[in-house]
Order: C-alpha cells, then structure tokens, then sequence
C-alpha cells in the first residue's frame, strides 16, 4: 500500500476502497449487560440478521476487528479491559457506543461505579441511544457508519493516530505549529519547550436518531 | 574403571550436573488460566481464575464485580415508583420478574393488596418473562458446545415472546409495567388470543429443543455425570432455583410461599431430578419453560373482571417498617429486603439475588473437573451477570 503510506491516492481507487471497506467489516462484539442481548439479538436471530448489511460478528480477537460495539454499562473496574481492547484494534478502526450505559451513564448516572460514557476512554463514532436500543437502532447505526466510511478520506483515517502524533512532532520539530507570543514578550525558547500535541481531527460523531446525546 | 584423568572426571561431573538441571527442568509446573473478563461463554463479564495441573483444575475461583453498578446504593435516592425502573435491569433476561418481589413488598409495607385481576396478569407476565429468560438458556447452551443453530431457534422463538411482552407492557425489555398497587395499563385487546398462539409455539420449541438438543450423543456425554451436586452441598451452599430441584430437593417459592400471586390457580409440577450433574439442571429448565407455557395457558382462561389498581395515593409514601420478600425467579430465589422510614423512598434495599448464591458454589464443583467441562457446568448453572454483581 504504498500510495496510501504516501497519501496520494487516486479518487476512484478511494471510492472503490471505501466501498469494499465498508460491506466487509468485522465487528468485535463487547457485550457488557442487557445491550448484549439485543445485540445478540441483532447479530445472531434470523429476524434482524446483520449479515446481509456485510457485517460479519464472529471475529476471534479485537486483533482482527474493523469496528468494536460497545454495548452496556461500563464500569470503572471494568475501563481498562475496554482501553485495552481498543489498542489491540488495528487501524482503520471504528466504535459504536450502543445504549444509554455506553453513551453517558444511562440510568447509572450517579452511581459510584460506572464511568459516565464509554467516550471518556475510546473514541465513539456513532452514538446508539435508547435503554436498550431496539436491534433495528443498531442496525441503522452500522448503516450510518458504512456511509461515513463510503465518504471517507483515505488518508487521514488509514494511517490513524500514531501516524498523526508522528506528524505534529515533526511540525513541532520544523517550528509550524506555534505562532509563538503574539506581544513578543516571552522570554523562554519555544521551540525547546514541550509542546501540546494537538488532537486528531476527528469528525463528529453520529447519533442514531439525530437528537442529543442524552 | 580405569582411572579417570582428572580432566574426564571433570566432564562427568559436568555431566551429572547438566542430567540433574535437566530433570528439574522437566518438572511439571502448574498453569494459571484466566477465563475473562470478556468471553463468550461466561454469559457477560465474569472472570474465573482456574489453577490447572495439566487438564485438570486444581483451584477455581470466580471474580465478579465489573458488572456492579451500586444498585443498593442507588435505590436509597429513588423514590418508590423510581426504583422499579433501576431493578427491571438485575436480571436483564427476565425484566418482568424482577419487579414484582419489590412491589409485592412495598405493598405489604402500606398495607394493601392488588386486586385479582392484577394478580392474573402478573403471573403471567412472570412466567412471560420466564419463558422468555429460559429460552435463551436453552439456545445458548448449544453455543456453548459449538452447535450453533440452537442459539438460532431460541432467538427465533423468543421473538416472539418479546412482542407479546412489548404489546401488553411497552417495553420490549425492560417493562416497568408494575404498579404499587396494581399495574399501569390493562391489557390490549386481542392479547389473550395472540398469546395462546405464541405459547403453544414455545413450547413446540421446547419438543425440537428436547429432539435436537437433549437427544443429540455429544450434548449428553459432555454433561451426563459432569458437575454432580450432591443435595446437601446445594442446601449449604444456598442455591436455588433450578439448580436446586436438579440436586433432588423439592423447593419451589412458586408453590411452598405464593406471595399473593395466582399460581395456585393453575395445575403444575414442580420437578425435580436426583442426579445433580449438568445434564439434570439443563433438563429441569426445559421442563420448567413447558410448565410456564402450561400456567400460562390455563391462567388466560381464568383472568376475573374487575379494576387493575386499587385505590392509591397520588404521591406514594410507604409508611415506616421493614419486609422481605421472595419469589421464584427464573433464575432462583430473588427476594428484597426493604426498610421503609415513611419517606417518599426506601431507606435501604438488600437484594438477595439467585446468581450471586448459585455463583459462590464454583470453587467446590470445578475442583477436580477438565478444562472443557469448566465451560459446560457454568452454562448449566445459569447465572446472569447483573444478578451476580447487581
């Protein structure tokens, strides 16, 4: 993949990239409580059938999976096995946050073990709501994110977050990224000092059913 | 023996010492293994820490906790009708069943009683529910053998049953349907009809489940005579539920302490099973589902006209004293304990949950057990994360 190491691919190629990218994606399954259910339900009952949207649901390890659904109430004891998981993902890699556990805390809002929102520790693309969301509100989340993916650049999402890191040390190295102190009156060099590595320009994330995230 | 010059007896002491570090060398050690917190078929986020020596397991011991969400805590800030919505979420698979204990005990705190209407209907709910949970026990044990088309069927099936539930309730998972006093809604119209339908196809799910299944040589040489529970071991260790009747003790709530619900009013055995290994407690839940579908059918003939909430107070506050009780939930004896100090909410709620007790027996059955049995009996003790960990 030498012209997507380089960023200059050609838009057709893209296109049909993407495409195939999308009807072939694995999901890792993270089934935490009642979401798993209709998870399961959504995955594996002949009546919702994710299979035919090209979602395969039975990959053995996180190692081999394009997007992770996160489905029920994260708890504090359980984030690292779920930070984990999501660095063992290879890049491209998507999250679904499926429930209101997932999205924000749910009905465990103020409770003293659950962390408020699978987003404090993974990235979320597409934002499930509902307690638990009906298999066809999942189903409709995997469609939006296979329409992202359609319009996706390349470049930017392939080579993921080390490749961005890697790049804004670079600019942090050549001087591009400060514009230093606008009065002039700074006395320390900047360029030794270090520097906030800026975030990965992620784009917003989908909500099922386009309201807020509550 | 010639001599050895003393450079030949160096090399044989050498020798000695290498033979001597060879042997500790294959020395057989022991193996921790860790099954989850994330695997298929620990039915959510259980962790059990296995020490093995060889294949077979010396020292087990589970690890909850990464599903506790302090519902305890929580319901010490909910006010009474707020609570049924927290609890629904214990025992996610049986939604219906978990509410009911905890009404039913609030309802004795104030005093009153459902009327029977309302009684009719929760037991058929409850055993809706039953139905519902139990099915997807029976398709994921097959799971957890490698036969996937059992797990297939259940869903096809409980499809079913959760449109019924969403039809009368509102809520396909979590009803919330339950009412101090009563319940919200009275059933839709054509519901009794539709039901009968639904319930005489589980339990033609239950006859190709027993065909399928329980018939199949493979299903019963990995769970005949693996996991015994002698009776005596199950009493001490507080199991209930299905686990418990499998080990040949006859104790079933539903019957021996019908807290004003009516399932006296329909015909049905309580089975039990004397062997108490894998394959009686999986037995005992497929007959248990056949008869809910009995109660249930019987019961949609006999629902009594009349009102479905008795008379409340439009802001409800239980007044001060403390109760307890417990019904045969799908999974074993649920039970809550309430404290009421006559204010809007309960000043502390103890649940007693099925899993956590049926849970605590793993460290004594998977002693001694092989690996791949270590996944078999925790499928047929049936247990549900948020009822472990609550």
């Amino acid at each position: 993949m030498g012209l997507v190491d380089k960023g200059r691919m050609p838009a057709p190629l893209t296109k049909l990239f993407n495409i195939s990218r999308s009807y072939s994606m694995w999901v890792y399954q993270w089934g935490l409580a009642c979401c798993a259910i209709e998870m399961g339900a959504a995955f594996a009952s002949p009546r919702y059938d994710v299979m035919r949207l090209g979602v395969i649901p039975l990959p053995a390890s996180p190692r081999q999976a394009d997007f992770v659904c996160v489905s029920g109430t994260v708890t504090d004891k359980m984030a690292p096995a779920v930070k984990r998981l999501w660095e063992q993902m290879p890049e491209p890699k998507y999250a679904i946050s499926m429930g209101s556990c997932a999205n924000c805390g749910g009905p465990y809002w103020d409770s003293y073990s659950v962390t408020k929102g699978v987003d404090q520790i993974i990235p979320v693309d597409v934002y499930v709501p509902g307690c638990p969301p009906r298999p066809e509100a999942l189903l409709e989340g995997i469609v939006l994110l296979q329409q992202r993916i359609k319009n996706e650049d390349m470049q930017a999402k392939w080579k993921g977050d080390e490749f961005t890191t890697l790049q804004a040390k670079r600019q942090a190295e050549r001087g591009e990224l400060h514009a230093g102190d606008p009065t002039g009156q700074s006395t320390h060099d900047i360029s030794t000092d270090p520097q906030p590595i800026p975030e990965r320009d992620r784009p917003e994330p989908i909500v099922v059913g386009g309201g807020p995230i509550e | 023996m010639t001599e050895l010059s003393e450079r030949q007896q160096l090399s044989y002491i050498a020798s000695q010492a290498a033979d001597a570090r060879l042997n500790v060398e294959l020395e057989t050690e022991g193996m921790t293994l860790n099954i989850g917190p994330q695997h298929p078929a620990t039915h959510g986020t259980l962790r059990i820490i296995a020490r093995l020596d060889g294949e077979q397991v010396v020292w087990a011991e589970p690890s909850a906790g990464y599903m506790h969400r302090g519902y305890e805590k929580l319901t010490e800030v909910r006010t009474f009708p707020q609570v049924t919505t927290l609890i629904n979420r214990i025992d996610w698979l049986g939604s219906f069943a978990n509410e009911v204990p905890f009404i039913l005990a609030a309802e004795k705190l104030m005093e009153i009683e459902a009327p029977p209407r309302a009684q009719v209907i929760r037991t058929i709910l409850f055993e809706l529910s039953r139905i519902a949970n139990v099915s997807l026990f029976l398709g994921d044990l097959g799971v957890q053998m490698g036969a996937t088309t059992p797990a297939f069927l259940a869903f096809r099936d409980r499809e079913y049953v959760l449109n019924l539930i969403e039809s009368a309730t509102g809520g396909r998972f979590h009803p919330n349907f339950d009412r101090i006093g009563g319940l919200k809604d009275d059933l839709p119209k054509g519901w009794i009809n539709e039901t009968t339908a639904v319930v005489k196809r589980l339990i033609g799910f239950c006859d190709e489940n027993e065909d399928l299944l329980f018939g199949n040589e493979i299903f019963q040489s990995r769970m005949r005579g693996i996991g015994v529970i002698p009776a005596h071991v199950a009493e001490e260790y507080g199991l209930s539920g299905a686990n418990l009747r499998a080990s040949g003790v006859d104790y079933d709530l539903r019957r021996d302490n019908p807290v004003g619900l009516a399932w006296d009013k329909a015909d049905w055995k309580v089975w039990t099973h004397p062997d108490g290994d894998s394959w009686a407690r999986c037995w005992i839940r497929l007959q248990e589902t056949r008869e809910s579908c009995k109660i249930v059918l019987q019961l949609l003939e006999q629902i009594p006209a009349g009102p479905i909430m008795t008379k409340v107070p439009r802001i409800i506050k239980v007044p001060e004293g403390e109760a307890y009780v417990s019904t045969e939930n799908p999974l074993g004896e649920m039970g809550y304990y309430v404290v009421s100090k006559g204010d809007l909410g309960p000043f502390r709620v103890k649940i007693r949950s099925a899993s956590f007790n049926n849970i605590s027996i793993t460290p004594w059955v998977l002693k001694g057990v092989y690996v791949p049995d270590i996944i078999t009996i925790l499928a047929s003790l049936y247990f549900i994360l948020g009822d472990i960990d609550r």
